[in-house]
């Protein structure tokens, strides 16, 4: 296989041949190649967007649905992810000067006495390629951080992640503080993270639990489009 | 003493002996059997057996719930009493309920490191230590294939940074006196790029656990 891998030349692909080159090599972490592909797009002319989407977002669209059927584990998604990084990186600067839909903005962070980021980065890169702008507040966080952040900004969405039993119920701080300030009704809150379930996310009172990246988004614009309809009812 | 290599106890587990002259069970992780084996001895628990399910699930933790059931139904006509020697284990809440309904105790606490150390002691400390990665007996003398292997670390070295980009240090949380793990234990933490240090903890909560159940109905 890898010997096979050495003989292709990406930049003799033709665009048919090179977008599910670039999902296979995404599937297997190849930073590099990725780049190299992405440039190789940009230079036939495709629009920065399409890349985005059609290339980076479909191929980890893949390895997220490997990664929910325990066929990949955890070190294969985050080199996956490193991978695409790389590419957004290329494409991120280009996409807002080319007009990309913008669907609305969102922070995220990881909850206090967490630092687990693995997944929390996965999210903010697949909202990133759904057309969202994501504020990324890290690990972590106190209640204050994401009050500051919301206040201070023009937010649609807030995201919070936990992976830790123990750090859980922290969420329900964060969106109780927000219910006190009057602010709650202003955001759609959703919360994620392996130990969460539905039942968990009704309790605290976020609007929905989202068991992977690719669940995240379509809630996210889902939300949004209602978000929409409201203001133009 | 029950003689069972690592590699089992991570794959597999570990099968009951049998209830006769046992009228305990006590169902675990198999990354506790060595130590819960070695309170059995030291404590003369005859009226105890140990069954484990893979040490593995630690990093698959929705696997949990299901497969305690499994064997609690299995086994529950044959002993007295069924012991789950788990604590939450980032089963979200969902072995607690399910020990519930199924009418059996379990370990209190978020996870081994917390009761080892105690859980009081490690809900009051757990704040100032956030960036600490905790490693146990059985951790240290498995590290290479339970941890460094699964988490791709022997193919791809890069990946440190990712994993361990936001921690400090390493808190070796020792259960028994043992200078040969102590070395290994040290070693692991050089490989992670973290500060090292060792805590005696010894059972900690598991040995007030198992202490509790009572010998006899
Ligand atoms: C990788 C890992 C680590 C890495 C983390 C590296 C990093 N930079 O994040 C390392 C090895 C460093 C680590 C450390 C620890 N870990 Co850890 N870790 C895991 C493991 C194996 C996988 C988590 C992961 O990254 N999955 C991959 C990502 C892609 O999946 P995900 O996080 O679930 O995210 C997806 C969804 O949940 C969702 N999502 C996530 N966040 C969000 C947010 C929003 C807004 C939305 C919408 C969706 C969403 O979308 C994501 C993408 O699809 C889990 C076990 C497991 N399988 O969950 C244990 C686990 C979470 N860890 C655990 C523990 C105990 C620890 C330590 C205390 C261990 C120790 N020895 O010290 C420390 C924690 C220190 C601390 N203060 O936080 C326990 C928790 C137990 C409990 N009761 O809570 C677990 C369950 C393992 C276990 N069974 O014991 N860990």
């Amino acid at each position: 296989m890898s010997d096979q891998e050495d003989d292709i030349i990406l930049s003799e692909l033709s665009d048919e041949e090179l977008v599910p080159q670039i999902h296979d090599d995404l599937y297997d972490g190849l930073k590099e190649e990725i780049e190299e592909s992405v440039n190789i797009l940009l230079g036939r002319g495709w629009m920065p967007y399409d890349v985005l989407t059609k290339a980076l977002v479909e191929g980890m669209r893949i390895v997220g649905i490997d990664f929910r059927d325990g066929i990949l584990f955890v070190p294969e998604v985050l080199l996956a992810a490193n991978a695409m990084k790389g590419g957004m990186a290329i494409l991120k600067p280009l996409l807002a000067e080319t007009g990309a839909p913008r669907l609305g903005n969102m922070v995220i962070g990881t909850v206090k006495g967490d630092i687990h980021d693995i997944g929390k980065n996965l999210v903010t890169m697949m909202m990133e390629g759904a057309g969202f702008e994501v504020k990324d507040l890290g690990i972590n966080n106190p209640v204050e951080n994401y009050l500051d952040e919301l206040e201070n900004g023009d937010y649609d969405i807030l995201g919070m992640s936990a992976l830790l039993t123990t750090t859980m119920p922290y969420m329900k701080v964060v969106i109780d503080t927000m219910v006190e300030k009057g602010m709650r009704d202003d955001y759609t809150v959703l919360v994620g993270g392996a130990p969460l379930n539905e039942e968990f996310g009704k309790a605290i009172g976020a609007d929905a639990y989202c068991r992977d990246a690719a669940v995240a988004v379509e809630t996210a614009k889902e939300f949004m489009a209602k978000k929409h309809n409201q203001m133009n009812a | 003493m029950i003689e069972v290599s690592d590699h089992t106890l991570t794959e597999q587990g570990l099968d009951a002996r049998g209830s006769d002259p046992a009228r305990v069970l006590v169902l675990a992780c198999g990354a506790l059997a060595r130590e819960i084996l070695a309170l059995f001895k030291i404590n003369k628990w005859d009226h105890m057996d140990l069954t484990c399910l893979p040490a593995k699930w630690h990093m698959t933790p929705d696997l949990i719930t299901d497969g305690v059931e499994d064997v609690v139904r299995k086994h529950r006509g044959d002993y007295d009493q069924i012991f789950v020697a788990y604590a939450d284990c980032g089963t979200g809440g969902l072995l607690e309920a399910k020990c519930a309904e199924l009418g059996v105790e379990m370990i209190a606490g978020p996870h081994c490191y917390s009761f080892f150390e105690g859980n009081d002691v490690f809900a009051a400390t757990a704040e100032d230590e956030i960036t600490a990665f905790y490693l146990t007996d059985f951790l240290v003398s498995v590290f290479d294939s339970f941890f460094w292997k699964p988490m791709g670390l022997d193919r791809h070295p890069e990946l440190l940074e990712m994993y361990f980009g936001n921690y400090e240090k390493v808190v070796y949380q020792a259960q028994t006196e043992n200078a040969e793990l102590t070395a290994k234990a040290r070693d692991c933490a050089a490989r992670m790029g973290l500060r090292f240090e060792r805590r005696f903890t010894g059972y900690g909560d598991l040995q007030t656990a198992l202490a509790g159940i009572p010998a006899a109905r």
